[in-house]
């Protein structure tokens, strides 16, 4: 068994727990469970561990282990719980050996904690509010109508993630950031690397370092000549951001802003696509679509792998003690399919009225571009059935590559058809 | 019913907008909520009721009406519910 490897701030934890009751690693406690049985479902053992223990120990690639928490009420907890920091530095990935690095958390939101969390969420807030990202409407729809246009001009078949689901949320992105379309094959390469559980470490390293030279001369770029958009204008606001927090706040919102969305209206096709009884439900009127968004976050959870905290000081949990420097991984999908908070969890149904979900996490770190998302969704899935009709898979639903090997889950392409 | 904003967990999520147009909204400074109103009228208490349990802060409550405190049910969905 391998020894606990805490990061250097931790203390040395007790005694190691006793190893739970499944496949382990090398003898230690298992690894975070990630074999999907069913493309539309987390892994089968996540439900069985949430069943069944309510929390329990987990090896990392780096050696650590920590803790696995897969319940709703508790996933939510941990997250409203300034006991337990957002630090991605000295945190474990469930995933991979590589995390932040120290000089890349400037800017990053999702990696800090109050009050520089508080100051940075609090000049961004103000461009993602509800009503601004709704007025942005118009023109998602036109972005979304002139891509359909294309699809049509071509012809059958087509693969929707090139041509549909991914160049949509980039190009939302790119406008509202100020990032140039035009250099969009660099940066979907390096987050495609970024975001890959088979690219090596060096592989991954190499792509980071390229959107941070990136984003460094776009910030310099905006500096000399600071236009409309988001980072010309929080340049121009003179609110003393440093050019590495103009980056981090670049790189975070550029590949957040396209991977996730990208993701999910590719996943939200296929799901449609084999589920008639519910694409009919989400079409049969505009008001269905808002609460069919919603139930297609939850039952996808496209951040497969969960989120993590990292314990500021020993706290107890269900009566496990979790000590100071740990990783604790948060099971988003898990906590989105309990049966304790979802009534029939395991059901797709885009009728149910407004749940709970994790899909954009929860507490002071929920998902700062969730309302800009909801709108692409709604409005994108609403068009493509609409512009194509006949709408149909051009390969069998297995056969359907699966994003197993993401950070972000969803497809790698989407062969469709329809009727000219 | 009034509705209470703890301002200072606020995060600007914009939750409390979506479920609740009509009583809530974003100041223009930062992000965090804004209430139209404290009393909303009867018709919206379903949505605020939404908005209150969506906030990811804990940033809104609710102060019952001392004669509605009988028909106080839980709101639609809640807790075990939700789903």
């Amino acid at each position: 068994m391998r020894a606990p490897q805490p990061p250097a701030s931790a203390p040395t934890p007790s005694a190691p727990a006793p190893a739970a009751p499944l496949t382990a690693a090398a003898g230690g406690p298992p690894r975070l469970p990630v074999r999907r049985e069913d493309p539309f479902d987390p892994p089968a053992e996540l439900g069985l561990i949430r069943a069944e223990t309510p929390i329990s120990r987990l090896s990392f690639p780096d050696g650590a282990q920590g803790w696995l928490l897969t319940r709703h009420e508790d996933v939510r907890a941990v997250l409203a719980d300034d006991r337990f920091s957002a630090d991605r530095v000295t945190a474990s990935s469930p995933v991979r050996r590589l995390t932040f690095k120290p000089e890349d958390r400037p800017g990053l939101l999702l990696t800090m904690d109050p009050p520089d969390h508080t100051r940075l969420r609090k000049l961004l807030t103000p461009y993602f509010t509800t009503r601004r990202m709704q007025g942005l409407a118009p023109r998602v729809e036109g972005i979304v109508a002139d891509h359909l246009a294309a699809l049509r001009a071509a012809g059958p078949p087509a693969d929707l993630v090139p041509a549909f689901t991914l160049p949509i949320p980039s190009l939302v992105i790119c406008e509202l950031l100020g990032v140039p379309y035009a250099d969009r094959a660099r940066f979907h390469a390096w987050s495609a690397t970024v975001l890959s559980l088979t690219a090596t470490d060096e592989e991954v390293l190499a792509s980071r370092d390229a959107l941070v030279s990136y984003m460094r001369e776009l910030v310099d770029a905006k500096r000399r000549e600071p236009d409309d958009a988001l980072l010309g204008t929080l340049i121009r606001a003179d609110n003393d951001l440093t050019d590495a927090e103009l980056s981090g706040i670049g790189r975070l919102l550029l590949i957040a802003g396209h991977e996730t969305t990208a993701n999910m209206l590719a996943l939200g096709t296929l799901t449609f696509l084999t589920r008639p009884d519910q694409l009919a439900a989400f079409r049969s009127s505009p008001d269905a679509a808002g609460s069919a968004v919603e139930e297609l976050l939850r039952y996808l959870t496209i951040i497969q792998f969960g989120t993590t905290r990292v314990a500021r000081e020993d706290v107890e949990v269900h009566g496990r003690q979790v000590r100071r420097g740990e990783t604790v991984v948060l099971s988003l999908p898990a906590a989105n399919r309990d049966p304790a908070h979802f009534d029939r969890p395991d059901e797709l149904d885009v009728t149910r009225p407004p749940s709970q979900h994790v899909a954009f996490g929860h507490g002071i770190h929920q998902c700062l571009g969730q309302q800009l998302a909801r709108v692409e969704m709604r409005i994108a899935l609403t068009a493509l059935f609409d512009g194509l009709p006949g709408l149909r898979l051009a390969v069998p639903a297995d056969e359907v590559p699966m994003r197993h090997d993401m950070a972000i889950y969803g497809v790698h392409r989407l062969p469709v058809a329809w009727e000219e | 019913m009034r509705v209470i904003a703890d301002h200072d967990r606020c995060q600007g999520a914009g939750q409390c907008v979506l479920h609740a147009p009509d009583v809530f909204d974003q100041s223009d400074e930062d992000g965090t909520v804004v209430l139209l109103t404290e009393t909303p009228p009867e018709e919206q208490e379903a949505n605020v009721r939404a908005a209150v349990r969506m906030c990811p802060n804990a940033v809104l409550s609710l102060e019952e009406d001392e004669d509605e405190e009988e028909k106080d049910a839980p709101p639609v969905g809640s807790s075990s519910s939700s789903g």
